[in-house]
């Protein structure tokens, strides 16, 4: 039987959209705090760490993130790890964000002028508290645009999650599709949703950079 | 106990992937043309675009810039279904892989006009005046004083998308367009060695990855270095 798209299918696609966001979130929080770590080690002064950082950078921007859910997703399970979707496709995106998540907070933190670096180098500080105290409170303001820019990558692909079997957006989206058999309907709205998300993120991240670029 | 199996009694096995990678390899052809026809297109979208985006009339620049962010604010993957599932309802059949190219080229199109609209704002206003003043005529003024430069300011940002298309191509292995993933997927219905497989595959992700980027950085030099800077 072909059902009719009506208020029930829209509904489930919006539950379905809460999933898609709590994927987003936790990509975003861990994902951020690997790539803390990343950023940081690849302005580290110990040379050996800033290659580890390069090499982690360079793998995961040269892999497609669908390799990424692939491999977390069998790798995981064959590891007897695990053999959960949630936790595969979680792992993944952490790892594909920290990569560009550090490689965006390096340049921030390289932005930040070399008289601090030696300002503070001057009074005593070690190498993280002149992060701390220093050099990341600046860079955070540089970082804001680009990083509020990337998470509307980062939304955007949680939609390959799909592919793995896990039921989010677009995941239901296909499901409500094999119901009703209206294609354009469907993805079209379903497109429409990460657009009222992803949009609003964008522009921010845009007034964001006009005001910080005034305040320089 | 449930089957599972522990790290301790898996036995890694790529002799099977060694047996299907020729296979592997025409994948990897497909993934390359899809990929170039793609950034031909992509690219030529994005001139356009990025001209329409910029110009004086406001009919040429609502349109491009409705396409670029209704483009970039919403899924790829949900753009290919869109194209792939949606065209045939309105009468528009498609295979797998002219829909892929259709969806992997607008897509790009997308980003390139925001890359190239960014060379064009770029331009110092002057450029244009003493162009005009010294009466260039309208064609030359747009090639050598508008996009040349433009271009040139921005083509490591368009190498970086470029990457990223290619990379995003396997994607449409999920209208089953056989290309590198599409293939890898066959492969490893057979094998039942998935995890090889893929990490085979993405090695040769990878590989493809660092080519395009030295061919990139060998077009920027031929292209936009040796012809001397402005």
């Amino acid at each position: 039987m072909i059902r009719e798209f009506g208020l029930v299918e829209f509904l489930y696609l919006v539950s379905a959209m809460k999933w898609t966001l709590a994927l987003s979130l936790l990509a975003f929080v861990c994902g951020g705090l690997l790539g803390l770590v990343v950023a940081l080690l690849r302005v580290a002064p110990v040379a050996p760490l800033r290659w580890l950082a390069i090499a982690w950078i360079q793998t995961f921007q040269s892999t497609p993130l669908l390799m990424l859910l692939f491999l977390m997703f069998f790798g995981l399970a064959l590891f007897g790890l695990s053999q959960d979707a949630f936790v595969s496709v979680t792992v993944a995106l952490t790892c594909y964000a920290s990569a560009y998540f550090g490689e965006i907070w390096r340049g921030a933190i390289q932005a930040v002028p070399q008289t601090q670096w030696q300002g503070s180098a001057a009074l005593g500080f070690t190498f993280l508290e002149q992060m701390r105290h220093v050099i990341l409170p600046q860079s955070v303001r540089i970082a804001t645009p680009p990083t509020v820019g990337f998470m509307v990558q980062l939304i955007k692909n949680t939609s390959l999650a799909s592919i793995i079997g896990f039921n989010e957006l677009t995941y239901a989206a296909q499901y409500i599709n094999n119901l009703t058999l209206k294609p354009i309907l469907i993805y079209g709205t379903v497109g429409a949703m990460y657009f009222a998300v992803c949009f609003p993120l964008y522009l921010l991240s845009r007034r964001l950079e006009v005001k910080f670029r005034v305040d320089h | 106990m449930d089957g599972r199996p522990t790290p301790m009694d898996y036995t890694f096995q790529f002799s099977s992937v060694w047996v299907a990678m020729p296979r592997l390899l025409d994948g990897a052809r497909l993934t390359i043309l899809l990929s170039i026809t793609t950034i031909v297109i992509g690219l030529f979208i994005g001139i356009v675009c990025a001209l329409a985006r910029t110009s004086g009339s406001r009919w040429l620049r609502w349109p491009a810039a409705t396409y670029v962010e209704v483009i970039r604010n919403s899924p790829f993957l949900v753009q290919l279904f869109l194209i792939y599932f949606g065209l045939p309802s309105l009468g528009i059949r498609l295979d797998p892989i002219h829909a892929a190219l259709i969806g992997m080229s607008v897509n790009c199109g997308a980003y390139a006009t925001e890359i190239v609209r960014s060379g064009i704002d770029a331009i110092p206003r002057g450029q244009l005046e003493a162009a005009r003043a010294l009466g260039f005529p309208v064609p030359a003024i747009v090639r050598h004083v508008i996009l040349f430069p433009a271009l040139r300011a921005v083509f490591p940002a368009l190498a970086s998308q470029f990457i990223l298309v290619m990379l995003g191509s396997a994607v449409i292995s999920t209208i089953s367009v056989e290309e590198l993933t599409g293939v890898a997927h066959s492969v490893e219905t057979e094998n039942f060695r998935p995890f090889e497989v893929y990490l085979v595959v993405t090695g040769i992700y990878v590989t493809l990855a660092f080519a395009l980027k030295v061919t990139f950085a060998g077009v920027d030099r031929f292209l936009f270095q040796t012809r001397g800077r402005a």
